[in-house]
């Protein structure tokens, strides 16, 4: 019995995740992230709350190289998140589900949070050397 | 024609427990985040070099505070709402799934309740 022309499971192995797939894991992943990063915003305001001192040893650690490497992260996590959780209010809404909208929806997700991060760190610093 | 059954229709559950209202809030807080995020995070970006009285006072003032305090709120309720869906797909143990889901409600509320309260204190100059 030939079992030549049957059509197969995809081979999981070598099975390569479209970019939407991808792309779907990383706003679950970015959303965690987020839930366990709130606890900086939290300490931060805790620390403007807590006096002159208490806040700037907090914006010394914000500050310093570790400090603006969780913040960078977290505010590309954020963005990400921003613009995927858009997407799916559009597709909630029952627009964009054909496969050239998906293709071109998830580059314009990855660009807008590239964007917005670049933006954001942008006024950060063009800020700082103003003040 | 409705494919419930009697039983099924008189409970109004389906296997989600409690349907809609998971979903409803979980979208209307993401709505509620889109303009507050962006404002946030812009304005923490200008103030990232400034003093300690410009943050407290910008922070503090009154529309700032009152648009962080809904920042909050919204931001941690859909946190929760959002760790309780990955809970419930990865953690097929139910009493671990359970303990999950409340201890992440739990943080969340304490979370937010402790920025609340910073925000507060910032506004009223305690």
């Amino acid at each position: 019995m030939s079992s030549n022309n049957r059509p197969l499971s995809p081979h999981l192995d070598v099975y390569s995740l479209p970019l939407s797939a991808l792309i779907s894991i990383v706003h679950r992943g970015t959303g965690a992230f987020l839930s366990i990063g709130s606890i900086v915003l939290v300490w931060w305001l805790m620390a403007l709350a807590g006096g002159e001192e208490a806040f700037m040893s907090a914006q010394s650690f914000m500050g310093s190289f570790f400090g603006r490497l969780i913040l960078f992260g977290w505010s590309f996590a954020l963005f990400f998140h921003l613009a995927n959780g858009i997407r799916h209010l559009i597709w909630d809404a029952g627009y964009g589900f054909e496969k050239e909208a998906v293709e071109k929806s998830s580059l314009i997700v990855i660009g807008a949070a590239g964007f917005l991060t670049f933006f954001v760190w942008v006024i950060a610093f063009s800020f700082g050397i103003g003040a | 024609m409705s494919l419930k059954s009697p039983l099924g229709q008189a409970k109004g559950l389906g296997s989600a427990k409690d349907g809609l209202h998971h979903w409803w809030a979980q979208r209307v807080t993401a709505i509620a985040l889109i303009p507050l995020t962006i404002w946030f995070a812009f304005k923490v970006a200008i103030l990232s070099m400034s003093d300690y009285q410009t943050v407290l006072e910008s922070i503090g003032s009154p529309w700032s505070a009152a648009l962080i305090v809904s920042l909050v709120v919204a931001a941690f309720y859909h946190a929760a709402l959002g760790m309780q869906v990955i809970f419930e797909d990865y953690i097929s143990h139910k009493a671990a799934r359970i303990i999950a889901i409340m201890s992440t409600n739990l943080l969340m509320f304490l979370l937010g309740a402790a920025a609340v309260i910073a925000v507060v204190r910032i506004a009223l100059g305690g």
